[in-house]
């Protein structure tokens, strides 16, 4: 399931809720990313998470179905924010089970390492005085190209 | 075709959004640009960068020589910095 939303992530609803009905799941990964208050240098006192609405949900699908496939995930959950968040606010919440844990683990850190760079969402970070868009890390690109030759 | 813009691109020239009616020898991502360039110096400026701009059709990443129809829903934004 996915889920694009401005309001904070209830954590234990969605780990609490979502195995109940799914008694064949073994193991349950989960990645929580959150906005930090220092980025190269520079403090942050606010980031605005801009997106893309259709396009980020057809990339957010496409990178859980993937996952699915090559994992036999049994079932997952991306969600995502969007708009101004404060520091220690959480951005981005995955969950991967499977009956397993090495595919829910490798299935989490590939949706992760994917969807930094294919889901069109952009951080503009702002301190007191400035605000600034922050650019695309190449060690990011690496990460999606790596993974592109693991599962092809 | 409706052309819609992100981030600082969006910023940049005040609005989300514009749409006009496709010239019928423009037939690629490229052309658009082209003229886009030509509109003012605003966008003039923007599409300079070009090499720092990504391109969607339709939802979907494309090179600047995909082909383009006039119901096209076209994004140009920067590189993506999700999660």
């Amino acid at each position: 399931m996915i889920l694009l939303q401005k309001q904070d992530i209830k954590l234990d609803q969605v780990i609490n809720n979502f195995h109940k009905k799914n008694k064949n799941i073994g193991a349950v990964v989960t990645f929580l990313g959150l906005v930090r208050d220092f980025n190269n240098g520079e403090i942050v006192k606010e980031m605005s998470l801009e997106h893309y609405p259709q396009m980020t949900l057809k990339e957010l699908s496409k990178v859980g179905e993937m996952a699915r496939e090559k994992w036999d995930l049994i079932d997952y959950r991306i969600i995502h924010r969007y708009g101004p968040l404060k520091p220690g606010e959480k951005i981005v919440f995955i969950l991967t089970a499977s009956e397993h844990r090495q595919n829910a683990f490798e299935a989490c850190e590939f949706i992760i390492d994917w969807l930094k760079v294919k889901a069109p969402f952009w951080k503009c970070e702002k301190s007191d005085q400035t605000s600034h868009w922050v650019e695309q890390k190449s060690k990011d690109l690496q990460k999606a190209d790596e993974w592109l030759k693991k599962i092809s | 075709m409706k052309i819609l813009y992100f981030a600082w691109l969006r910023e940049r020239l005040g609005k989300s959004q514009e749409s006009f009616e496709k010239p019928s020898e423009m037939t690629t991502v490229e052309e658009l640009i082209d003229f886009l360039k030509q509109k003012d110096n605003v966008h003039g400026d923007i599409f300079s960068k070009c090499s720092q701009i990504q391109v969607a059709v339709n939802q979907e990443i494309v090179s600047k020589q995909h082909a383009i129809n006039d119901n096209d829903e076209i994004a140009f934004f920067p590189p993506i910095t999700g999660g």
